[in-house]
């Protein structure tokens, strides 16, 4: 196995260290390390961060290999600087027995790019109405640790609540995309002034604060852990931030999307801004990024959804909801909160590496960057500017929001357990 | 003027002016035994339509006809969102047959948007129409009868008068349309309905609402009653359509609340009985028949602004600063 000598790297944007990288562990850190035959990466102006790690990713594999693979899919992770992704369930077939999950589980393996740690689903088909064999499947080979029916929400109070209570047997959670349904018929953006003037159907607010406010209530009532997928209102903030201070065990995320656009851009009906939950106010946005600097939200997860062309190439009703998100996430963390001072680079390695690792249960990633830790690890160029190109991603779809927009930073490198899976920004 | 007609919102007052003008110059040809300009002869206008409708379609082909353009129907109904062809195919195979302009109606709010900027197409696009948005054409002849009305003369707009829209307001393109265009035309609107049917955000609109269309007629120069859907009643928008009418119908002890001047509209199609008592509907002061005429007119100025340019249609175009300011402020 190639070792590697990365020079002059500053690791959570501290002192210029070098890190020597042997046998799958980060073997030295030091200054002025001999290269004894490894391959040296001159990291000069680079930022060394551990391996990011995403709690909610969909690969679409299998069911929808037009839209995404799990090799293209983690392709796109490791450009982006990750080394494991949680793959959500809503597959065709769902996620939601041992053998689809192990599927998904050895597609990963195969693919060598990244971690692929199987999410399974909370009910059987996602339709919230028969829990899922949730235990078969954290038994399995995959381990499954989050269950999710994202995509849609658990609704039905009795069903979530056993749900919660069911997966403290083998240590599980509940991550839930907080929809209440009928609040969101035919929903289209975020109802307010936006959705008013352009006669789109309103996703009001309210629709996942009261999901939000009722889930942590029923997780302190089973005394069981409830992780919130994709917050996206100043409301359900103030939920998380209320349930936390009670000491529940509750954890949030929030995707890139979310911390930088607003409803404004629907304006233009491109259906390229089409995400659910929806993009919401400059209020919102800014209610969000002080909760993830603040800690109340745990993580950053990228809900990377790619669709075809023919799915967003359309008028605003007939689109498909989401965007693709891996290949961006870092760049727009490092411009809505780094460059804007509400984080450090230690911050972003906590929210992106080390919480989502310790949410999802995974024991070998979101590690500290020191000897002997497992060698998983990303390059900065935090200096770099650039317009966003999709033509350049390695993911199968294109359906971004950030085409052409100048977004900060640059992955150079990414390696995983000691063995480069992007060098010079490009896939090994 | 701007290449296509999809929102009221970007008309400035000189454009509105311009298509109401030439609106009444189109008007003289209509009363004429040959009702035909030779203006648009071998253009190629083609009415897309997503969505039934008899009536708008029936209009734009009509004018369209006056105008000497070759008219295509294009009936697309059922055919996009969800399965068939897509408005992307639809539009690029009208592209490739020639299209000069197109009329859409679609059940999609932002189709018409959607298909002006993108590069499926290059013809003018003029909305007829799109979901729960917007509806320009009908307000531009909604503020043409209203300024026959209510200000007479070219070159004037409606600056003061109180414009009364009352109905399903959250679910209505005409409302929309209305609201911007009556704004740029000086117009103080009042919309009237039940809270259910108000848009979220409304505060941020130019426009004042009321929940007491008794409070409201009074001070009413036009009242436009908008149609409400008896199916709304099953989504709980409101108990029943007695109530409904009750509450917010037009009838004949309410319209006697208007002023003796004040107009009584409706775009159509109507629910007698419902929204508006049919001895109103009937009355003098109705001008829901004469909105159909001049719906023509407006639609034959649009289409001529876009696509006839700068030849101009009869007389001379008069340029817009030739309008006196004594007759702007009216």
């Amino acid at each position: 196995m190639t070792s590697y000598l990365i020079k002059n790297a500053r690791i959570l944007g501290g002192e210029p260290q070098d890190l020597r990288l042997k046998d799958g562990v980060i073997a030295e850190i030091g200054t002025y390390l001999a290269d004894d035959g490894a391959t040296v990466i001159d990291a000069e102006g680079l930022i060394a961060l551990p391996g990011l790690v995403d709690l909610h990713t969909h690969l679409r594999e299998p069911g929808r290999e037009d839209a995404e693979t799990v090799l293209t899919g983690t392709r796109a992770a490791a450009k982006g600087g990750f080394t494991a992704v949680h793959a959500m369930a809503n597959t065709f077939p769902v996620a939601d027995t041992a053998g689809v999950v192990e599927q998904v589980w050895r597609l990963g393996k195969e693919s060598g790019y990244c971690d692929v740690q199987p999410v399974g689903a909370v009910t059987i088909g996602l339709e919230g109405k028969q829990l899922a064999e949730l235990g078969t499947m954290a038994d399995s080979a995959a381990a499954v640790r989050v269950f999710s029916d994202d995509g849609k929400c658990v609704d039905d109070a009795v069903i979530m609540r056993r749900a919660l209570e069911y997966v403290k047997a083998f240590g599980g959670v509940i991550a839930q995309h907080a929809q209440e349904p009928r609040l969101t018929e035919g929903a289209q953006m975020n109802e307010g002034t936006v959705s008013g003037e352009l006669g789109l159907r309103g996703w009001p607010a309210v629709a996942e604060e009261s999901i939000i406010a009722r889930d942590v209530l029923l997780a302190a009532h089973v005394g069981s852990r409830l992780h919130v997928c994709h917050v996206s209102t100043a409301g359900s903030v103030e939920i998380i931030r209320w349930a936390k201070s009670k000491g529940w065990d509750v954890t949030a995320e929030v995707t890139p999307h979310h911390l930088l656009l607003t409803d404004e851009l629907v304006r233009s009906y491109d259906p390229v801004y089409k995400v659910n939950p929806p993009l919401r106010t400059e209020a919102d946005v800014l209610a969000l990024r002080e909760a993830l600097a603040d800690g109340t939200i745990d993580a950053v997860a990228t809900d990377h959804a790619p669709h075809p062309s023919e799915d967003k190439d359309c008028e605003w009703a007939a689109a498909a909801m989401g965007m693709v998100g891996l290949e961006t996430a870092l760049s727009v963390v490092q411009q809505t909160m780094v460059e804007t001072g509400l984080m450090g680079w230690a911050d972003v390695a906590d929210r992106m590496s080390r919480r989502p690792a310790a949410i999802g249960g995974l024991t070998g990633q979101g590690r500290p960057v020191s000897v002997d830790e497992p060698a998983n690890l990303v390059l900065v160029d935090p200096a770099y500017r650039g317009a966003v190109n999709p033509d350049s991603f390695a993911t199968r779809s294109r359906n971004t929001p950030y085409r052409g927009r100048d977004l900060p930073g640059r992955v150079v490198a990414t390696f995983l357990r000691g063995r480069a899976t992007v060098l010079d920004g490009e896939l090994v | 003027m701007k290449r296509h007609l999809v929102s009221t919102a970007d008309l400035t007052l000189d454009d509105a002016l311009l298509i109401l003008d030439t609106a009444e110059e189109m008007a003289q040809v209509s009363t004429r035994a040959v009702k035909k300009l030779p203006t648009l002869r071998g253009r190629t206008v083609v009415n897309l339509f997503f969505e039934d409708s008899t009536r708008t379609r029936t209009s734009f082909e009509v004018a369209e006809k006056r105008l000497s353009a070759d008219v295509i129907n294009f009936s697309a109904k059922g055919s996009s969102v969800s399965k068939g062809e897509t408005l992307k195919d639809t539009a690029l195979t009208l592209q490739a047959m020639g299209a000069d302009a197109v009329v859409i109606r679609h059940g999609a709010s932002g189709a018409p948007q959607r298909l002006a900027e993108s590069d499926w197409l290059h013809g003018s696009v003029v909305n007829a129409g799109d979901g729960t948005h917007e509806h320009p054409t009908q307000a531009l002849l909604d503020a043409f009868t209203m300024r026959r009305h209510l200000n007479p003369g070219l070159g004037r707009d409606l600056n003061g008068r109180r414009i009364t829209i009352v109905g399903d307001v959250l679910h209505s393109r005409v409302a929309r349309s209305n609201v911007h265009l009556l704004h740029t035309l000086g117009a103080e609107v009042t919309l009237v309905a039940p809270p259910t049917l108000v848009p979220y955000g409304v505060e941020s609109w130019p426009c004042a609402v009321s929940y007491d269309l008794d409070a409201v007629l009074p001070k009413s120069d036009a009242v436009m009653m908008l149609r409400v859907q008896r199916e709304r009643m099953n989504a709980a928008f409101f108990p029943t359509q007695r109530e409904y009418s009750l509450r917010y119908g037009l009838d004949a002890k309410r319209a006697a609340a208007l002023p003796e001047h004040a107009i009584v509209m409706h775009p159509g199609p109507m629910v007698r009985g419902m929204e508006i008592a049919s001895e109103i509907a009937d009355s003098a002061r109705s001008t829901i028949v004469e909105q159909v005429t001049n719906g023509v007119s407006i639609r034959m100025a649009v289409l001529y602004l876009l696509l006839g340019g700068s030849e101009p249609a009869l007389s001379p175009a008069r340029p817009a600063e030739s309008r006196t300011t004594e007759e702007h402020s009216k």
